[in-house]
């Protein structure tokens, strides 16, 4: 490790050190650290990059011969079901979140996230979710019914075995990495900022990051829902997806898709993203059309959302409306198109100068521009009548997702491997290796659209014995073992890099970012003291910066009390507002991770009496998360040097909790949105409506309880100011209100006579199990508030406890006055007369 | 490179052809689809030709780009390039759409009930007499349109004639409808397109395209049997 000269900085490295450290052996196991989970993300999505890539292979090894007796089609369902599935779940999202992990604290000028041990629950509930599902795999019982898990083949009747179980609960499981990645990677954006560091002077990563954290926050609750609810199915007969019983297999679809396509975008902007940091490093200057690409950004951001049915040309939607997706699918080439002439426009105003990530770049640019092409086609929906489900898809999706992702992330990792390493590349392999990859590539997947034109379907373990296909997919075939040794040689030169990479001082590529201001590999503080930024943070002099922190002459350049600080600002104007003093290591995420994933195990092998207990023990493993965590006396604004003073999280009014508590309600709420468009989907779509018997609310109680919700919300709001003057009060009345709300809504569910009997039942049920269980959550933080203020946490300067309570009892009666309107509004539409 | 181009084209040529392919197509419907292929095709080689040709001038010879401030760059190849390709594209695809995608029932249609079951296709003649029903083939008379309505008895299929341009889901709980026309005689193959279980790969059908005449004493003679 590189160190400056001085004793004095010397000295800030080992206290920083002694406090930021994950410490040896077994403690290891406790690490919070993002620079340490960022690289444990990567190297398991690597992992697993691997594994679906054998997959991959199984699979042109079949397709090779057009009669292969290689696999049973069984075996073949699982390898094609898991190819997708991992490589979506497991290697892409978990990928792009590592390097969003390790990345985003030292390009902003942080000393970590702002929830250091959500990061490290999350990574460990995307190792036990995903060892899950490669268990499964390995003891042959993995799913089988395709990555995007069409019902009705994936429910019980068609798929009676665990397998599609395994896919619906292992995934979940790994969304809740997803959710907490989104949470944290938005509010570290808007909070966790250098001083002056305004939203404009971003460095571009972050842009793309925030963006696709935002599409991450509303993308993946429709998929959980939709897990939900076909796990809901599958379990205990409920029937959502069912068409004989006022189900429909089609919102299943619309569910799924409403995630699966801004999934493709979620994937492709961090990559894009790398490539907008690095190219402007070999082009010599800075990125040109900044701003361009930030509206570009935006405009796919909500562009993404609105596309889905792309996926459904087919499925019986009228054309005209078809028409309007198709639309949206082909305006999404224009603010890609922005972005590729943008970095045209910083090549061509600067001296560029190639290197392996460019040659990455080349491939990039080279494959994912025939991915767009190819995308333009088949959102024609004349064309996608053709191209729909046949290879060419599979030719197209391979030509985006690759070209967008895979060989951005390997330009991104030659260009930061040597941050994590300190050594430089070894490039005797690299160029072979890049040039397999991409000549195999294009070998593989090239001829394989007019494999589909030429009537190939997806998933099909045999084809006609036909000259054309036959060649067609051999060369397929042959194409990706030499993509399949590309890979490898890129793994030696991996290898080879971190055993014999050159070490180098500073700064090996002249960039501009802050992530260079700092000792390679990083130390687990990332800065000795933090800079203040004056200039987009895309032009910065990384070499004396580095010098200047380090020595300590930057914003807390000291230990205080043994305390892991660093700063946050004002979300837009980057004004420097408080002290974040972060969690030290802890056991804690790990145990409540495997607490969820006993949780998880129980669901999966239907041992339901342990399933309904280990929620309370996850409930209770988090609050022990904030034992000791606050302060018990106002300590006032704390000097950050530089002559400056500002108050400590605990006693700030924008503490980042808060903004994590609203993201979560967002994506809460999303989710229960999602829920009310699938029963007036169903009232609209499905077959079987009017329900026979649909379960009516009752008009007094419904007023009853919505006095109680009214009186609930109240109290609530008067909990933070009396809960401040240390009276408890209103918050016990607000607890009593959830203890009411929650009864009713409890009490309704299981007063309905039959859930399975109709859709329209099992959606009441589910939306008031939704009120039931918020209004317990509620009930849960008004007893904390009660405990906090008593045991002395809270005080008229620290109320960051009861106003986080208050977002949440807020949301939690506003969800039982939406649960019972909604039941109104359905108890209605599916009276008899009420036929869509 | 060119000689290399010279023998692989009649080989990518021939292996287009096919009793399944949507390059040898057997109706207007599947030819419009190929035509429009086709010009798709040769668009997307000159516009990626276009852009990775700018990706080697800015590349090789960055001055020549300099020329143009940053603002120009992103102005012209973001929006004045695509915007007026893809605003032609969608008009003509929602014109061939509406085309392609008929009414059901108008101009005297054959109507047809296609029965997907895992894993077999059922053809049910709807107003023939006797209610004739094949399983496996789907016969039909040439230059008539045929209106086939799909259901489903189990999971989702879809069904998909690739010679005759027509595809369409069926799901079940729903009747969803394509039209075929076919202007040849012949035997093209069908298939599933959606995965339906581990069957999925032998779930094909054929379609034998009749003269009229032919056509209507099948339907007389053999099916009333």
């Amino acid at each position: 490790m590189t160190q400056p000269r001085g004793s004095e900085a010397l000295r800030l490295h080992r206290q920083l050190t002694a406090i930021w450290g994950t410490g040896p052996g077994l403690a290891r196991l406790a690490a919070v650290n993002h620079s340490v989970i960022g690289k444990r993300f990567m190297a398991t999505a690597a992992i697993f990059f691997a594994i679906g890539g054998l997959l991959g292979m199984l699979i042109r090894t079949q397709l090779a011969s057009s009669q292969s007796p290689f696999m049973e089609e069984g075996v073949y369902a699982q390898v094609f079901t898991m190819h997708g599935t991992i490589m979506m779940f497991l290697f892409a999202i978990p990928m792009l979140e590592g390097l969003a992990i390790y990345l985003l604290p030292k390009l902003l000028g942080a000393r970590d996230l702002a929830f250091p041990r959500l990061t490290a629950y999350g990574y460990w509930c995307y190792l036990f979710g995903g060892t899950i599902i490669i268990a499964a795999l390995a003891l042959g019982v993995a799913p089988d019914s395709g990555w995007f898990m069409y019902t009705p083949l994936s429910s019980r009747v068609f798929s009676p075995g665990i397998n599609a179980d395994v896919w619906l609960l292992g995934i979940t499981f790994v969304e809740i990495s997803a959710l907490s990645a989104a949470i944290e990677i938005l509010v570290s954006i808007l909070k966790l900022r250098a001083p002056g560091m305004s939203l404009d002077r971003m460095p571009i990563f972050a842009w793309y990051m925030l963006v696709t954290a935002g599409m991450m926050l509303v993308g993946f609750p429709p998929l959980i829902l939709g897990s939900i609810l076909l796990e809901l199915e599958r379990a205990f007969d409920l029937p959502f997806f069912d068409p004989a019983r006022g189900g429909d297999p089609l919102l299943w679809q619309h569910l799924f898709w409403l995630f699966g396509h801004p999934e493709v975008y979620i994937i492709f902007l961090p990559a894009a993203g790398a490539i907008s940091t690095f190219l402007p490093v070999f082009a010599g200057r800075p990125l040109a059309g900044y701003q361009a690409v930030v509206v570009a950004l935006i405009a796919m951001g909500f562009l993404s959302l609105g596309l889905w049915v792309h996926h459904m040309y087919l499925v019986g939607i009228p054309h005209l409306a078809l028409s309007f997706f198709s639309a949206a699918s082909a305006l999404v080439a224009i603010p890609t198109a922005v972005q590729i002439f943008a970095w045209f426009a910083t090549l061509s105003h600067g001296r560029p100068r190639f290197s392996l990530p460019m040659l990455y770049f080349f491939g990039f640019l080279f494959i994912f521009v025939i991915g767009g092409l190819t995308g333009v086609m088949v959102a024609m929906v004349p064309f996608d009548i053709q191209a729909h489900d046949s290879h060419f898809v599979v030719a197209h999706l391979h030509y985006v997702l690759v070209g967008g992702f895979v060989f951005p992330i390997l330009g991104a990792a030659y260009y930061w491997v040597p941050h994590i390493t300190g050594r430089m590349a070894v490039n005797h392999l690299a160029k072979p290796a890049f040039w397999m990859i991409f000549v195999g590539f294009n070998v593989t997947f090239f001829i394989m659209h007019l494999t589909g034109l030429r009537g190939m379907p997806r998933r099909a373990h045999l084809y006609p014995a036909e000259p054309g296909l036959e060649i067609f997919n051999f060369v397929s075939s042959v194409g990706s073992f030499i993509m399949a040794i590309g890979f490898g040689l890129v793994l030696l030169d991996f290898a080879l890099h971190f055993r014999f990479g050159q070490a180098f001082r500073r700064n090996p590529w002249r960039a501009q970012t802050l992530e260079w201001a700092m000792p390679t590999p990083p130390p687990a503080y990332a800065f000795a003291s933090l800079p203040h930024v004056e200039a987009r943070a895309d032009t910065l002099r990384p070499d004396d910066v580095g010098a200047e922190l380090a020595a300590g002459r930057g914003y807390l350049g000291f230990v205080r009390e043994g305390r892991m600080e660093t700063l946050a600002v004002e979300a837009i104007g980057g004004g420097v507002e408080q002290v974040v003093e972060l969690p030290r290591p802890s056991y804690l995420p790990l145990i409540t991770a495997l607490g969820t994933g006993v949780f998880f195990l129980a669901m999966l092998f239907k041992v339901y009496w342990i399933a309904s207990i280990a929620p309370l023990l996850i409930v209770a493993l988090f609050l022990r998360w904030t034992v000791g965590r606050g302060r018990q006396g106002d300590t006032g604004p704390e000097p950050i040097g530089r002559g400056i003073s500002v108050p400590s999280h605990f006693e700030s009014r924008n503490a980042p909790s808060i903004w994590a508590t609203l993201f979560a309600l967002i994506a809460n709420a999303t989710l229960v949105a999602s829920l009310a468009f699938g029963g007036l989907f169903l009232w609209i779509s499905a077959p079987g409506w009017p329900p026979p018997d649909m379960p009516r609310p009752d008009l007094v109680s419904s007023l009853a309880v919505l006095a109680v919700l009214a009186i609930g919300g109240v109290a609530a709001l008067g909990g933070v100011s009396a809960g401040a003057a240390g009276r408890t009060a209103p918050l016990a009345l607000t607890a009593a209100m959830h203890a009411a709300s929650a009864g009713f809504f409890a009490w309704s569910a299981v007063s309905i006579a039959d859930p399975t009997a109709h859709a329209a039942a099992a959606t009441v049920f589910v939306a008031l199990c939704y009120a039931a269980l918020h209004a317990m959550i509620g009930f849960v933080f008004a007893c904390y508030g009660l405990w906090r203020v008593s045991a002395g946490w809270v005080s008229p300067a620290r109320l960051l406890d009861l106003r986080i309570g208050l977002l949440v009892h807020l949301y939690a009666f506003a969800a039982g006055v939406i649960t019972l309107s909604f039941w109104w509004l359905l108890a209605e539409l599916g009276a008899p007369g009420g036929e869509a | 490179m060119f000689p290399a181009v010279l023998l692989v084209a009649p080989v990518l040529l021939a292996g287009c052809a096919g009793d399944a392919s949507a390059l040898d197509p057997a109706g207007p419907g599947a030819r419009a689809i190929a035509r429009l292929w086709w010009v798709m095709f040769f668009a997307a080689i000159v516009l990626f030709a276009l852009v990775m040709g700018l990706f080697a001038l800015v590349m090789l010879k960055p001055s020549v780009g300099a020329r143009l401030p940053a603002g120009r760059w992103i102005l012209w190849g973001g929006l004045v390039m695509p915007a007026p390709v893809l605003m032609a594209l969608l008009l003509v695809s929602l014109v061939q759409g509406e085309h392609l995608l008929a009414r059901e029932g108008e101009g005297d249609p054959l109507r047809v009930e296609a029965h997907a079951r895992q894993w077999q296709w059922e053809f049910h003649y709807v107003g023939a007499e006797g209610g004739p029903v094949t399983v496996g083939v789907l016969h039909m008379p040439v230059d008539r349109p045929v209106d086939i309505v799909t259901v489903s008895a189990d999971v989702i299929h879809s069904l998909w004639v690739p010679a005759l341009g027509g595809k369409i889901d069926a799901v079940p709980g729903h009747r969803n409808h394509v039209r075929l026309v076919a202007d040849r005689t012949g035997t093209f193959g069908g298939l599933c397109a959606e995965y339906c279980g581990t069957g999925h790969t032998t779930m094909r059908f054929e379609v034998k395209v009749h003269e009229a005449g032919a056509f209507l004493d099948l339907l007389e003679r053999d099916f009333a049997e």
